[in-house]
């Protein structure tokens, strides 16, 4: 089928499929996927400048999808989300402009492109680990007799680093009943939020591989409520970021529709999906995925190509 | 809010494909009517007015994802409607 906006000739059956893969990954992780979607439009013949801004229209599609049947499940904590939106939306702002302004002076792409690979793989090595330790854990419980584990109450293995999070007292100091944190600064969720935004600016995806673990493990948000906000989240951030590709010609509206008719599907599938596994189980399936965001990065500080 | 894990019924997946018949054919119908009606003018939009452009996509988008919620909402509770 020929796309007359990007000029491009795609399969739209292939486009549907991508979309689904990804909406159920999305669903489930609370994740935009781009560091899937960006190389299979690629590899489709999509041109570089179309992929990003195509793909983060599709995100936001995808993204209203899985939060309206995350809502539905009580998974998403509203005040979180309009504070990391703030943040979300000022890191990737930083980060785009920091790293145009840096690469004039130095070898930017191979450092950063180092450092993300250090981080990622860090991340997944350390959630394998956690939520290894912590189902271990539950099993010990289950087997001595204890009450058996339910859905949505989590709990990490280091739960003790996010207390000393929510106990840093530099106000404005914010409750989030929702997630069951009764105090934590409104500084803590911002930084972690700019943190996540900086990678987006970066990288051009959404960046949930960072955000969503950041904040199960740094600010002690339950997984499943983790996943949902950041969904929400990501509907606005990545409307943002599509208006700002759209008004420089990077989008092709259709091609994101098309993809978006499959999405929806996997993005409801993925997030109906998280009422069968508990938190540290979604932990322990998500672990490849920052891997996956690493081993991009590794592919295009080799070849050259900006994935 | 703490319900125990839910068991994996196995029905799920036989709906899951009737369901995913009926949305396949009225995902085709409806990107049929898109692309009939809208590409010539989304084509010329994004040319010449990249703005208004920017705006019309995002809308567009919200748009189409509240109704394949609304959709794929209303194929589910059909579902089990018939199942009783």
């Amino acid at each position: 089928m020929f796309f007359p906006i990007s000029g491009v000739t795609l399969d739209p059956i292939a486009l549907i499929l991508i979309g689904f893969v990804i909406g159920v990954l999305g669903g489930f992780f609370g994740v935009g996927g781009s560091f899937l979607t960006a190389p299979a439009l690629f590899a489709l013949g999509m041109p570089m400048n179309f992929v990003v801004g195509t793909d983060l229209a599709h995100i936001v599609g995808k993204s209203i999808v899985a939060a309206k049947t995350h809502r539905v499940l009580g998974n998403i904590d509203l005040k979180l989300a309009a504070i990391m939106v703030i943040g979300t939306i000022a890191g990737a702002e930083t980060g785009v402009q920091t790293i145009e302004s840096l690469k004039k002076h130095a070898n930017l792409d191979l450092v950063v492109g180092m450092v993300s690979i250090v981080v990622f793989t860090g991340i997944s090595i350390f959630c394998v680990w956690e939520s290894w330790i912590t189902l271990r854990a539950k099993r010990q419980q289950n087997i001595a007799g204890d009450a058996p584990a339910t859905t949505k109450q989590d709990s990490t293995a280091v739960d003790a680093f996010a207390k000393k999070v929510q106990q840093i007292k530099i106000p404005p100091i914010v409750g989030l009943p929702h997630s069951g944190i009764r105090a934590i600064s409104f500084w803590a969720i911002l930084f972690v939020s700019f943190v996540g935004g900086i990678f987006s600016g970066f990288l051009g995806g959404g960046a949930g591989y960072i955000r969503m673990p950041s904040m199960v493990y740094l600010l002690g948000i339950p997984t499943h409520i983790a996943v949902g906000t950041d969904l929400f989240e990501i509907i606005i951030s990545a409307s943002y970021g599509t208006i700002r590709h759209a008004m420089n010609g990077n989008v092709d509206i259709l091609i994101a529709l098309v993809m978006q008719t499959g999405a929806a599907l996997g993005a409801r599938i993925g997030a109906n999906l998280t009422q069968f596994f508990t938190g540290p189980r979604i932990r322990l399936a998500f672990a490849p995925l920052p891997l996956l965001g690493a081993i991009v990065i590794a592919q295009r500080l080799l070849t050259g190509h900006h994935l | 809010m703490n319900k125990a894990p839910k068991p994996f019924p196995k029905k799920i997946v036989v709906r899951f494909i009737i369901e995913m018949v009926i949305y396949a054919m009225l995902v085709s119908v409806y990107l049929g009517l898109v692309f009939h009606f809208l590409v010539v003018w989304l084509k010329d939009l994004s040319m010449q007015r990249p703005a208004v452009y920017a705006f019309v996509s995002i809308i567009l988008m919200i748009l189409q994802a509240v109704a394949l919620e609304k959709l794929t909402t209303i194929l589910v509770n059909l579902d089990r409607r018939r199942q009783g």
